[in-house]
């Protein structure tokens, strides 16, 4: 009926004046953010780089450069090389995760902020410094170590590297040795660990 | 001195008029206290209608949010009460921008003709009792009148701009305007009709019963064609933002787009203080008659408050169905509407040709029937019907040539 389905039309927009808005006001509130967003504030642990610049070479946009120079202080116990440029250029990143992903040590973790808004571009380079004295709040992408101790970048206190865990670098070290790893899902129980994309290439070669 | 003014003179029924006459009357000459009183007047009446139209504003986006389930402005001043006024400051600092091939005298005066209009009509409202600026005896052909000035307003702002879609837009507001000046011209003389009188104080008055309930037809019909002319969705074919940019006001920026959405707000406001006099009986209230400009107030709001309402619910019509709409369903209607009410008025009056409560009571029965009635058949007369589906052609084949099935 003609003027019913204009009333319908009208009860309609009534229900929804009655319903919470979905409005987030941002400053004041947040959404709940994933624990393994890609943020912006690189965790980086010193402690573990070795200057490999794995990381510059696999980033897709080549917006990491590192220098390095020999080191002369404990060559013996593998310090071979002293870190002294580490610049991110944050303005061309696009958070592909591809750095951290390729880093052996897990010395690079991605952050888990979102606001690092700048009004110059010379400002949106993060330099070594910057990543020496920055908070770490690492995000638990490509990270499963941290995930497994449920822990949440947004709310927890910083990481230190010792609490980081060092996943890739078991990896590593079993790659090293000739042993097929594929990588070990949540919610797997071990029975079908070997039908990763790794034993499917496998199978084609 | 003596200043009285008699009964003759149109501005005796205003209180606040006499009041501020007859205050200022004691020091200064008569003709000067006249005219201070009317500037008085003028400067209140001019500000309630450019705060309504702010008010209004505010109202708009608060209530649309809250129907699309978002908040609305809220960050300047409490509940963003504040946001009409900082609206107003970006929009005074911006470029005032004229085109420049556009005609500049007339491209000036459209603001002035949009605004005008609008604090023209609040100028015979009764905002209470005896507080109308103008006790007109023509006051709703005078409304009716003014309000008709939008048309050419919106029209120069069209043509002086010298954009095919300022153009366009004011085309069609044109053909809008015109079409629903009609149905809403007729629906209101059952209210007149009824009334016995053309003024707007005389017409509340008459209100024993409100009349949205003895003629919602009219009711109805006044309501849709208002909405039309004030250019609000689902009828705002002159400046359909998703077809035509801005329609008539594309060109216009700063100060003068400033008036032209005063214009438009203001207009809402006044359209709805218009309805509220015609048809919800005014200033008249349960407790008080002094506080007269409350419920005329509250009732102007909620009529307000169905325009948002309508606003956030209908999508555009197309230009053919708004045509037809006010054509095929609004026009029977208002002439079935006169029709009735000129029959029930002519056999319900007495001998003075006054009608009682108990005879509006009998109108309202009937009239909620014709109401009913009327929007079943002619709404299923708008309805658009549904064409059959035209079967896909088969492709015409050269002699000889025939498609094997299943090959």
């Amino acid at each position: 009926m003609y003027g019913l389905a204009l009333v319908k039309g009208l009860m309609v927009t009534f229900k929804n004046l009655t319903k919470k808005p979905f409005t987030v006001q941002y400053p004041e509130e947040r959404l709940e953010q994933h624990p393994r967003f890609r943020g912006e504030e690189f965790a980086w642990y010193e402690e573990r780089c070795t200057g490999c610049a794995s990381c510059a070479k696999y980033c897709p946009l080549g917006i990491i450069r590192i220098e390095t120079s020999p080191s002369e202080t404990a060559i013996p116990q593998g310090d071979k090389y002293r870190l002294e440029v580490f610049d991110i250029q944050i303005n061309r990143c696009m958070f592909c995760g591809l750095c951290v992903e390729a880093c052996p040590y897990d010395a690079l973790f991605m952050g888990s902020g979102f606001e690092q808004g700048r009004y110059s571009r010379k400002d949106m380079v993060i330099t070594i410094d910057d990543l020496r004295n920055n908070e770490k709040h690492p995000s638990t992408f490509f990270r499963p170590q941290l995930e497994a101790q449920n822990y949440d970048p947004r709310s927890g206190q910083p990481v230190d590297w010792r609490q980081a865990g060092r996943e890739s670098w078991q990896w590593h070290q079993r790659e090293k040795a000739g042993m097929r790893i594929s990588r070990p899902t949540p919610g797997d129980n071990g029975s079908n660990a070997n039908t990763g994309t790794d034993g499917g290439t496998g199978d084609i070669a | 001195m003596n200043c009285a003014i008699g009964p003759d003179n149109i501005l005796y029924d205003t209180a606040l008029f006499r009041e501020v006459y007859n205050f200022v009357g004691m020091v200064l000459p008569c003709w000067l206290s006249f005219l201070v009183a009317g500037l008085v007047i003028i400067l209140i009446l001019v500000n309630a209608v450019l705060l309504g139209a702010a008010g209004f504003s505010w109202l708009e986006r608060r209530l649309i949010g809250k129907f699309q389930n978002r908040l609305g402005p809220n960050r300047w001043g409490p509940f963003g009460l504040l946001q009409p006024i900082a609206d107003l400051i970006k929009l005074l600092f911006k470029e005032d921008l004229t085109p420049g091939t556009a005609d500049r005298i007339v491209f000036f005066l459209v603001p002035i003709g949009m605004v005008a209009p609008v604090i023209l009509m609040m100028a015979v409202v009764p905002f209470a009792k005896d507080t109308a600026l103008a006790n007109l005896n023509v006051g709703v052909l005078y409304i009716l009148a003014v309000t008709s000035v939008t048309s050419i307003a919106i029209f120069m702002a069209g043509w002086s701009s010298n954009n095919r879609f300022a153009l366009f837009g004011a085309a069609r507001g044109v053909a809008v305007l015109i079409s629903y000046e009609v149905p809403v011209v007729i629906s209101l003389l059952g209210v007149v009709m009824v009334a016995g009188s053309m003024s707007l104080a005389d017409v509340i008055t008459a209100q024993t019963l409100p009349f949205i309930i003895v003629q919602p037809l009219a009711f109805f019909v006044f309501v849709a064609g208002t909405t039309a002319e004030l250019n609000r969705t689902p009828f705002d074919m002159a400046e359909a933002e998703s077809e035509l940019i801005a329609g008539y006001h594309t060109e216009y920026s700063g100060i003068k787009f400033a008036m032209i959405q005063a214009a438009e707000f203001g207009g809402v406001m006044a359209g709805s203080a218009v309805i509220t006099t015609l048809f919800l009986s005014g200033w008249e209230g349960p407790v008080d008659q002094w506080l007269g400009w409350l419920w005329f107030l509250l009732k102007t709001i909620a009529v307000a408050t169905i325009f948002i309402w309508v606003r956030a619910t209908f999508p555009r019509l197309r230009i053919d169905q708004l045509l037809a709409f006010a054509w095929k369903f609004l026009l029977p209607a208002s002439l079935i509407n006169l029709l009735a009410i000129s029959l029930e008025v002519y056999f319900l009056r007495d001998a003075e040709g006054v009608l009682t409560r108990g005879d509006l009571g009998i109108m309202t029965g009937i009239n909620i029937a014709l109401f009913v009635a009327c929007v079943l058949i002619f709404g299923n007369m708008v309805r658009e019907k549904v064409r059959p589906a035209v079967p896909a052609r088969t492709p015409t084949l050269p002699r000889g040539v025939t498609i094997v099935e299943g090959d």
